[in-house]
């Protein structure tokens, strides 16, 4: 889906982003993950042209970025960051409805696409269509910020530190939300954060920047397990890297078969850390593992979970 | 109520009296003879009254018709990405522009183009862009950032962001600086008088220089209360602008 292929960005002498080279599958959730000035949002809004390159390129859909006007570019690509900019002038509705306009949709279409995306991200459209941004909450307001960029229905969307300024338990909710959009819309995101919790949470893939370069790139797990140098693993373990181990494995990998004990079952994809949080509210050192479908596999043990 | 609420409003006082003291400035012949026994005549005569405000008038619309239409289009130039390089130099002519006196500006400009309406036009000018300029300027660099940064990476084009998102959220700010500059060219076009423009600062000159108290007197109190009347009826353009904001916000319920 997006292609980059040995890009350099320099701001005066200062080397941002050196010869990056990163290729995200369709579908992909990737996570670019880094300190202040390692480059990452830089690299983020190369994609959609509010940087432009100085050497290599970048394709989206096999398209070179630079053979269309920026304009008609950003319109095809969803794009949400950490102030929101919500027009402050223009309803709930408008904002939302901001590209579809641009793209001179039908007025029904864009209606229902309104309606449809205030559904999705739980917002009663009857009472939020037509409220201006200060009546929302910070978490609302980015709600609408994320819908606004996903109005046009685009393949790709790129959120730059979307959930960094909202409070602790919104942001849980709203990393929930993305993920479930992600998985019911299959689009493809690019995710910058300085936030390794929420990249582990949220990434199918994590490329973690460091002065402009990719330090490692991987799954959530390899990158925990097998950190490709002290820099990663410093940066990725800090503390706890045990409890983000527990967060990131599934018990799939760590039951026994042919075994089986008492008790509601849990879902073979659960994380580890919340299959320890089960034990200690049941008071119990196993619990039963079952498929998708609900047909028990086998058990899960305590000390199965630091195996 | 309603009706109450009119006949309590200064706006509407203040208009009636600029227009009956306009219209009707006869009927003051008894009051001002009183005031200023032996004066013969007592009301100015050269020009009517009626004309004198409306060539006034004109000028400052035109002078500052000109001068909102230069200084937002240089504070919108020097608000883009391609003008930025020019701000200092924009600022600081406008700044020059208010610093140098409009009297100095007729005896440099009426060697040049001659006496009457264009070298006061051209004084009130100058003189009307600085607050304009300013204003603006700060009114678009007001525009949240992260505003303009949407704008732009969802894909509007520059013209949209221009029209759309920067204009009308400095909207109020670019107001008060119009307001500003129009009410100080009213005060001041009065001096295109001495050039030989017609306004009304005519009498106020004319009964100076023949030492006549009451034309002076007659030609201030316009001045006053036409810059008055102006002043309150950009604060009502205000408060209606805002007005609608809130009513905006206030229909959707909360």
């Amino acid at each position: 889906m997006i292609e980059i292929d040995s890009v350099t960005k320099r701001f005066g002498e200062r080397l941002i982003v050196d010869r990056l080279s990163l290729t995200v599958p369709a579908g992909g959730f990737c996570v670019l993950l880094g300190s202040s000035g390692s480059g990452k949002s830089t690299t983020l809004r190369m994609i959609n042209r509010l940087i432009e390159i100085d050497a290599g390129s970048i394709r989206v859909g096999g398209q070179d970025v630079r053979s269309v006007p920026a304009e008609v570019l950003r319109r095809r690509i969803g794009y949400a960051i950490q102030s929101i900019g919500l027009f402050p002038h223009w309803t709930v509705e408008d904002n939302i409805a901001t590209v579809p306009r641009l793209l001179k949709w039908p007025q029904p279409r864009t209606r229902d696409r309104v309606d449809e995306l205030l559904q999705l991200f739980r917002l009663e459209p009857e009472i939020y269509r037509a409220k201006y941004p200060h009546q929302l909450s910070g978490g609302e307001q980015q709600r609408v910020g994320v819908a606004r960029a996903l109005a046009a229905d685009p393949e790709l969307l790129l959120m730059d530190e979307p959930f960094a300024a909202v409070d602790p338990i919104t942001r849980d909710a709203l990393q929930a939300e993305l993920t479930r959009i992600h998985r019911a819309t299959t689009k493809t995101i690019v995710f910058v954060t300085h936030d390794i919790e929420e990249a582990l949470r949220l990434a199918t893939q994590i490329a973690i920047l460091h002065e402009g370069r990719i330090a490692q790139l991987g799954s959530p797990l390899e990158i925990l397990e097998h950190p490709a140098s002290d820099f990663v693993a410093d940066f990725v373990s800090g503390q706890g890297l045990g409890l983000k181990l527990l967060s990131v494995r599934k018990i799939g990998a760590h039951m026994r078969t042919g075994v089986s004990a008492e008790g509601e079952p849990l879902n073979v994809d659960t994380s580890l850390r919340d299959a320890l949080s089960v034990m200690m509210t049941r008071r119990t050192d196993r619990l039963p593992v079952c498929d998708a479908e609900g047909h028990p596999l086998g058990i899960i043990r305590l000390t199965d979970l630091v195996r | 109520m309603r009706g109450s609420r009119v006949l309590a409003s200064p706006l509407l006082w203040v208009a009636v009296l600029f227009a009956g003291l306009v219209l009707r400035t006869d009927e003051l012949k008894p009051v001002l003879h009183w005031g200023f026994p032996g004066v013969e005549p007592v009301i100015y005569q050269r020009s009517s009254f009626l004309a004198l405000a409306l060539s006034h008038f004109g000028l400052v619309a035109g002078a500052s018709g000109t001068a909102i239409l230069v200084g937002v289009s240089l504070a919108v130039f020097v608000t883009r990405p391609a003008g930025r390089d020019f701000r200092a130099m924009v600022n600081a002519v406008a700044t020059i522009g208010q610093t140098f006196p409009p009297a100095a500006v007729l005896a440099i400009t009426v060697p040049i183009v001659g006496f009457g309406a264009r070298p006061t036009m051209i004084a009130l000018f100058l003189y009307g862009l600085l607050p304009i300029v300013e204003n603006a300027i700060a009114g678009l660099e007001g525009v949240p950032r992260g505003v303009r940064e949407a704008a732009e990476g969802i894909g509007l084009s520059r013209w949209q962001q221009l029209r759309d998102v920067d204009l009308p959220l400095a909207g109020p700010v670019i107001l008060s600086g119009i307001r500003t500059s129009v009410t100080i060219a009213i005060g001041t076009a009065t001096i295109g008088s001495t050039v030989g423009a017609l306004t009304l600062g005519t009498p106020i000159f004319d009964g100076l220089v023949a030492n006549k108290l009451p034309f002076v007197l007659e030609g201030a109190v316009l001045v006053a209360l036409l810059a008055i009347l102006t002043d309150m009826l950009f604060a009502r353009l205000e408060r209606w602008l805002q007005r609608g904001a809130r009513q905006a916000i206030s229909e959707t319920g909360r």
